[in-house]
């Protein structure tokens, strides 16, 4: 524990002063044009037009933040041989892996608060006061933090056994994928014989379906989430993320650094 | 005979290669070999002999083919071996966004001691490699030769009892060479293992009990260096100074000039005739010594002359 709490610690400082946190001005920016823009054409959709668009964001920049900077976690550490003096330390890959996985995650976790602050004080400046329906906006940003992470494991996963760049791809790809796994598993093709289909159920279940941390539509209209559905994607992304980096451990448990 | 620090028996790698990595070229074959406990001992070859190669398989950081490793009695499978070995990596690259400082403290936590106790250690090996003014600095701005440091006092911070050093001396200017040299000396005077890789005889020959020869993956012989060193010498220099023309001294078309100081080589044999000359033509007589070729020189001479006998060539030693 005391070597990943080590790894995480370093991961996170490595992201702060490499300045990844300045994409905060970005979503800044966004957010205090997009409160000013919907305060002068005030057609009663500024708080549907703030949340979705501060949502968006968060989603956007955090995905790629994930993605970038999940790949890079080991293949950077490899490219740079940073790693060699480090694995020579009593330090198991394994651990090496999960405090790389836990550091992005903190980065995240801090980047995606900061960020949320930013889209209530822009709902605050449309709406003059907050309502107590705000508050789910909480639960999908909290969903947007469970996707993220399943996201960094993936990209940690592929950057274990490839080049950043196909570790990339593969990455991006299976995030699009994701989005699409539900309905891939209620897909009614007309000229699909019931063997695809079967395949096709079966790569549905593999890929990470996205679609369970989604509830951006129910929260822009002020609806609320059921507790019960938090609770299954938090475990479903508790799971796909331990099975993704216990493959990813033993992958690189057996890697031969360059 | 004293217990062996490190071990290893028919130690093997094969590198894969090729576009489907169906060829295999071998980086190591059948390293058997032994360093004891207190022993001083250089691994030496040529560029692409193996000697990273086995660094790094001991290290666990690429995995044998085949044979096996033994650190302290441990297998190198063993990550709490690594609690008692320090080791540099070849041109050893840290965080560049930390200082030198922190990059100490934090690999300081994985070797479990208190703050206080890392903030002591840090301290003193600071101060050892001579990075005392330079430890608040981020490591982007340091120098290869800095950060070489950086990487010696890694691998002693945790007071290890075998250490590992890949090209140790490797991107230092003459004074930082010198205080690498020293802080070996130091650390054999505690009673520490050492091995390094190296490809300059002249490292070798100042810091180690023993060595061990390796060329294109094998392990050619160990001995003594002392005992290399007098197989290939290449001649004598003779380093005089000289004032006024002398056109009729043969020497000094061969000869290097600074001034009116020359240097200039002579076969072992014609050193008796050469230093009559010098001294008829008045010159004043600085130095004279053996030239001692690199390691890689020498092993360049050896495999050229009987290059068909090569992987049987063997050099004696104690």
């Amino acid at each position: 524990m005391r070597n990943i709490r080590a790894v995480a610690a370093n991961t996170f400082r490595e992201a702060v002063r490499d300045r990844v946190l300045y994409n905060l001005v970005f979503f800044a920016l966004l957010m205090m044009g997009a409160a000013i823009l919907v305060g002068q054409i005030s057609i009663d959709i500024e708080q549907d037009v703030i949340i979705s668009l501060g949502l968006s964001a968060i989603s956007l920049i955090g995905i790629l933040i994930a993605v970038f900077l999940g790949v890079a976690l080991v293949s950077k550490e490899m490219d740079k041989r940073t790693l060699y003096a480090l694995l020579a330390k009593p330090v198991k890959r394994w651990e090496f892996l999960l405090g790389k996985f836990f550091g992005l995650v903190l980065t995240l976790a801090v980047n995606t608060a900061a960020m949320a602050l930013g889209l209530y004080a822009a709902l605050l400046t449309v709406k003059h006061s907050l309502e107590k329906s705000d508050a789910y906006i909480l639960v999908a940003i909290y969903l947007i933090l469970l996707k993220l992470a399943v996201i960094v494991a993936l990209a940690l996963l592929f950057s274990c056994f490839t080049t950043p760049f196909l570790a990339i791809l593969f990455t991006a790809g299976l995030y699009g994928a994701g989005l699409f796994a539900s309905d891939l598993r209620t897909v009614r093709g007309v000229n699909m014989d019931p063997s695809s289909l079967r395949v096709m159920r079966g790569v549905s279940y593999v890929i990470p379906n996205f679609q369970n941390f989604d509830v951006m539509g129910a929260v822009v209209h002020g609806h609320g989430v059921p507790g019960s559905f938090v609770a299954q994607a938090t475990l479903y992304a508790a799971l796909y993320i331990a099975i993704v980096l216990l493959a990813a451990a033993v992958i690189f448990s057996r890697r031969n650094l360059k | 005979m004293p217990q062996a620090a490190i071990e290893t028996e028919n130690l093997s790698k094969d590198y894969p290669y090729g576009f489907l990595h169906l060829k295999t070229r071998k980086s190591l074959e059948n390293l058997t070999m032994r360093v004891a406990e207190g022993e001083v001992f250089g691994f030496l070859g040529p560029n692409g002999a193996g000697k990273s190669t086995t660094i790094k398989l001991l290290m666990r950081l690429i995995f044998p083919t085949a044979g096996t490793a033994r650190i302290l009695g441990k297998t190198i499978d063993d990550v709490s071996m690594h609690a008692s070995i320090g080791y540099l990596p070849e041109q050893p690259y840290f965080y560049d966004y930390l200082t030198a400082y922190e990059v100490l403290d934090y690999f300081a936590r994985f070797h479990g001691l208190t703050a206080a106790d890392r903030h002591l250690r840090i301290h003193a090996m600071l101060k050892k490699v001579g990075l005392e003014t330079a430890q608040k600095i981020q490591l982007r701005k340091y120098s290869k030769g800095m950060l070489q440091r950086v990487g010696l006092a890694q691998a002693i911070l945790h007071d290890p009892q075998v250490i590992i050093l890949d090209e140790p001396m490797s991107g230092l200017d003459p004074l930082g060479r010198r205080e690498v040299r020293d802080i070996i000396l130091d650390l054999k005077r505690e009673g520490r293992t050492i091995m390094f890789s190296t490809h300059v005889l002249s490292d070798a020959e100042t810091l180690c009990d023993r060595v061990g020869i390796l060329v294109g993956g094998k392990l050619r012989g160990t001995g003594a260096p002392g005992e290399l060193m007098d197989i290939q010498a290449q001649g004598m220099e003779i380093q005089f100074a000289l004032t006024g023309p002398n056109e009729n001294l043969a020497l000094l078309a061969k000869a290097t000039r600074a001034g009116d100081n020359y240097r200039v080589q002579v076969a072992e044999a014609e050193l008796s005739k050469a230093l009559e000359d010098l001294h008829a033509a008045g010159a004043r007589i600085h130095a004279v010594a053996q030239i001692k070729p690199t390691l890689e020189e020498y092993f360049m001479h050896l495999v050229a002359a009987d290059r068909a006998q090569a992987s049987s060539v063997e050099v004696s030693g104690r």
